[in-house]
């Protein structure tokens, strides 16, 4: 267990200083970070292009102040968190922030850029389905590639974004296997040590990350798996932080057995397929990808997802995780709802914000449930 | 609807009524006869839907009607049971509860009361809808939902936001990739194949309708001006519902001769009480067009610069898919900051306007999100002072009229300070 404890703080460490994570990375290769706004960008072509791709999704129980001038009180709340962080300097260790604009907030948020690093903005296709969508995604990456190549003074090979397609893929799979692995050690994975094991892949190198992980999973499954007396839940949503609220659900004795959040498993979710064009192959990942609220589908699969995901987990209830002002997640609600009430699954709806630093509705929310469960 | 009528005597305010009321009774027609009817959003190009006869609705205009005739309220509820959270926009919510009313109408036979007590215009349910995110994102979700709920096809024309100006080749190919697969979707749906003759026909149309609609806003160019701005978000109307249909040609044209007739004459919007002229930036307050339009008269302040109303310059070459992708896709708002501030600047500037009116949408992110970036741009070029307020197109609870005499009072007391100075 020693060496269990050891290896999950390595990951906690991580995950609560991505300032040093990106000194260290600088001090060891010569070389910097370039950030990635939420949710969904190429991280293969930074990787391509040696740099640490890190992770943008604001940061717990940030006060917010200076965003106000900028954001109206109606912005959700990562994008809050976000605009802050730009403002105060957090960011100006960044050579250059790579920009998605799947949502209104986002679209904007691409055009309000205070931080000192350069911004590459690109844009999703929405009709994802159709063949027109790829070639699309194709130039939008080719643009960002370019870009990136004018802004931090590098050339990225076709053979280095190939190279950086197999290291992600290994991470998706292997992080895949670590959900799985954490469902089944409920003991050991209580639902902060999980996210820390998740959430510092956001700023390691993923070759790193994929490695210590094996170790991790390796040490686990050498202990017997034991009987779970609580209730097991899946997580859905943008993301689940602060860690004050994945504390409450330790409290309250419920296994996170899967998630659905957007930081998390909709990363990894599926690989980019195969192919001899790496960017294409990227531009298939979205085409594939599927339930997540910005990514377009008339289908509509995430609540099915969901209900499947419980089933194969045996998941008592969905707990979802709202961000607040999301209207992209707000959309999907009315939906998935309807279906969960059909099939009989149990969820309940916590609202989401990070600037947070009192939780007693929340305890009072999951306190109900856990007992109505 | 009377066949008697003569179209031809109308006056323009009189036909813009007549052509309202017929495109409803057009879509109630259309359901009776087993014809397909499409909702849409509005700025989504009708133009392949009208070429196969299919019978356009407009939830945006249908919501912004609701709102108002001060009904929005008890369909706002409607939704919001069905679990629509109140931070999605207003138009979408009271569509879903229109939808949902409509809905358990078709189930049970019978009308439910809050439909029955609403002053809703009466418009069937869809076969088919289509959306465009050329305003907003929040028109993908909308749109995703209702062909979900309603188990019907979903056309989609997704226009990426403009990162880069001007509209980049990719870009316009990937749009007319989707008009191409919209027309295959519509031989499906339809049965038969796509009529191109009748679609460069529609598409004629569509350009002399929005030449006619690009006329009016040239009025506001006149100091002092015939037209107040505040009468071309009634006038929107039909350049959202029927710019592929003659019904806006003809009202529009009839408008532009009262307009040119009142210049002539020297009849002008406020007489000779012109004070200031203001651009407003956004879109109206639907529950509050009346009280927003008199506080500014009050002031003699004449709304004569909007860039709302100019996102239906549609303008493109029949018969080039390129040229009308290009159209659909560089709305102001769906654009990089530069040529949106380009946009607003130019929209005050043309109108000789003093002051900015910026509304602060609860219900339109991508408005909001930028109204005071856009505000600032156009401030630095043309030194016109703003003024923002809190306030919403169709929920009446994020409006406060308090609020918004305040702020308007301080824009006028700037305007004033500045002529003051500049005397």
């Amino acid at each position: 267990m020693k060496q269990i404890d050891e290896l999950i703080a390595q990951f906690q460490a991580v995950a609560a200083n991505p300032a040093k994570a990106v000194a260290d990375y600088k001090a060891e290769t010569g070389k910097g970070a370039v950030g990635m706004m939420p949710l969904y960008a190429p991280e293969e072509i930074v990787h391509a292009a040696g740099y640490l791709p890190i992770g943008m999704w604001g940061a717990q129980k940030q006060s917010i102040a200076k965003a106000r001038t900028y954001l109206p009180p109606f912005t959700c709340s990562v994008m809050q968190s976000v605009m802050e962080l730009q403002l105060n300097g957090t960011y100006d260790c960044l050579d250059a922030v790579v920009f998605s604009t799947p949502c209104d907030t986002l679209q904007c948020m691409s055009q309000l850029w205070h931080g000192k690093a350069p911004i590459v903005v690109f844009t999703h296709p929405q009709n994802r389905k159709i063949a027109a969508a790829v070639p699309f995604l194709k130039a939008e990456y080719a643009h960002v590639k370019a870009e990136l190549e004018r802004i931090l003074g590098v050339t990225i090979s076709e053979e280095a974004i190939e190279n950086s397609i197999k290291v992600y893929n290994e991470n998706r799979q292997i992080m895949r296997e670590f959900c799985d692995v954490a469902a089944q050690y409920p003991q050991i994975f209580d639902p902060a040590k999980r996210h820390a094991v998740i959430k510092a892949r956001w700023f390691m190198e993923k070759s790193k990350h994929t490695a210590l992980v094996r170790e991790l999973i390796d040490a686990v499954k050498a202990q017997p798996v034991q009987p779970w007396s609580g209730k097991k839940i899946i997580l859905s949503g943008i993301m689940a932080e602060p860690n004050e609220l994945l504390d409450l659900l330790k409290e309250f004795n419920f296994a996170v057995v899967a998630d659905d959040l957007a930081q998390e498993s909709r990363q990894y979710r599926n690989d980019v397929p195969a192919g001899c064009d790496p960017l294409e192959q990227l531009a298939q990942w979205w085409q594939d990808f599927d339930g997540c609220p910005l990514a377009t589908n008339e289908a509509k699969p995430r609540g099915p997802m969901l209900i499947q995901a419980a089933e194969k987990y045996q998941a008592d209830a969905v707990v979802i995780c709202m961000m607040k002002f999301c209207d992209p997640e707000e959309f999907d609600y009315p939906i998935y709802h309807m279906e969960f009430d059909a099939a009989g699954l149990r969820h309940t709806v916590i609202e989401m914000d990070q600037e947070s630093t009192a939780f007693e509705q929340i305890r009072t929310r999951l306190q109900a449930f856990a007992e109505l469960l | 609807m009377s066949e008697n009528v003569n179209v031809e005597q109308m006056s323009s305010k009189d036909a813009l009524s007549y052509f309202q009321a017929k495109l409803d009774e057009d879509a109630r027609q259309a359901k009776k006869e087993g014809r397909l009817v499409c909702w849409s959003a509005s700025v989504a190009p009708p133009e392949f839907c009208v070429a196969m006869g299919i019978t356009m609705v407009y939830p945006e205009t249908h919501a912004a009607g609701i709102g108002a005739h001060k009904g929005s309220m008890p369909i706002l509820d409607v939704a919001e049971n069905k679990g629509y959270n109140t931070d999605i926009c207003s138009y979408c919510r009271v569509n879903m509860g229109y939808m949902e009313l409509l809905k358990q109408k078709a189930l049970t036979g019978k009308t439910p009361q809050v439909l029955a007590d609403s002053p809703a215009a009466d418009v069937p349910l869809p076969d088919l809808v289509i959306t465009c995110n050329n305003i907003c994102n929040t028109l993908l979700k909308w749109y995703e939902n209702l062909a979900n709920e309603l188990h019907i096809p979903l056309l989609m024309i997704d226009v990426p936001f403009n990162h880069e100006w001007p509209v980049q080749k990719h870009n316009k190919e990937y749009i007319v990739g989707e008009f191409k697969h919209v027309i295959s979707q519509l031989e499906e749906i339809c049965g038969r194949p796509f009529d191109y003759d009748k679609f460069l026909e529609v598409q004629k149309q569509t350009q002399r309708s929005v030449a006619a609609w690009n006329k009016i806003a040239t009025f506001l160019t006149y100091k002092p001006s015939p037209i107040n701005g505040f009468d071309l978000f009634n006038y929107m109307g039909l350049i959202v519902c029927a710019r592929s249909l003659d019904y806006s040609e003809i009202t529009f044209n009839k408008y532009v001769k009262e307009l040119e007739a009142k210049l002539e004459a020297k009849k002008y919007a406020f007489g000779d009480n012109e004070k200031t002229r203001v651009t407003w930036e956004g879109i109206a307050v639907w529950i509050a067009l009346g009280h927003t339009f008199k506080e500014l008269k009050g002031m003699g302040s004449l709304m004569t610069g909007s860039a709302y109303p100019g996102i239906w310059d549609l303008t493109y070459t029949p018969g080039d898919m390129e040229s009308m992708a290009d159209a659909y896709t560089h709305t102001y708002i769906n654009c990089e900051i530069g040529h949106r501030g380009e946009v607003l600047e130019q929209v005050v500037s043309s109108g000789k306007c003093d002051g900015m009116v910026v509304h602060q949408n609860r219900s339109c992110k991508n408005m909001s999100l930028l109204n005071n970036a856009g505000a600032l741009y156009v401030q630095k070029k043309l030194d016109v002072p703003f003024v923002i307020f809190d306030g919403d197109q169709t929920d009446p609870r994020n409006f406060s009229e308090a609020q918004f005499d305040t702020r308007v009072e301080a824009l006028g007391e700037m305007m004033d300070a500045k002529k003051g100075g500049n005397q």
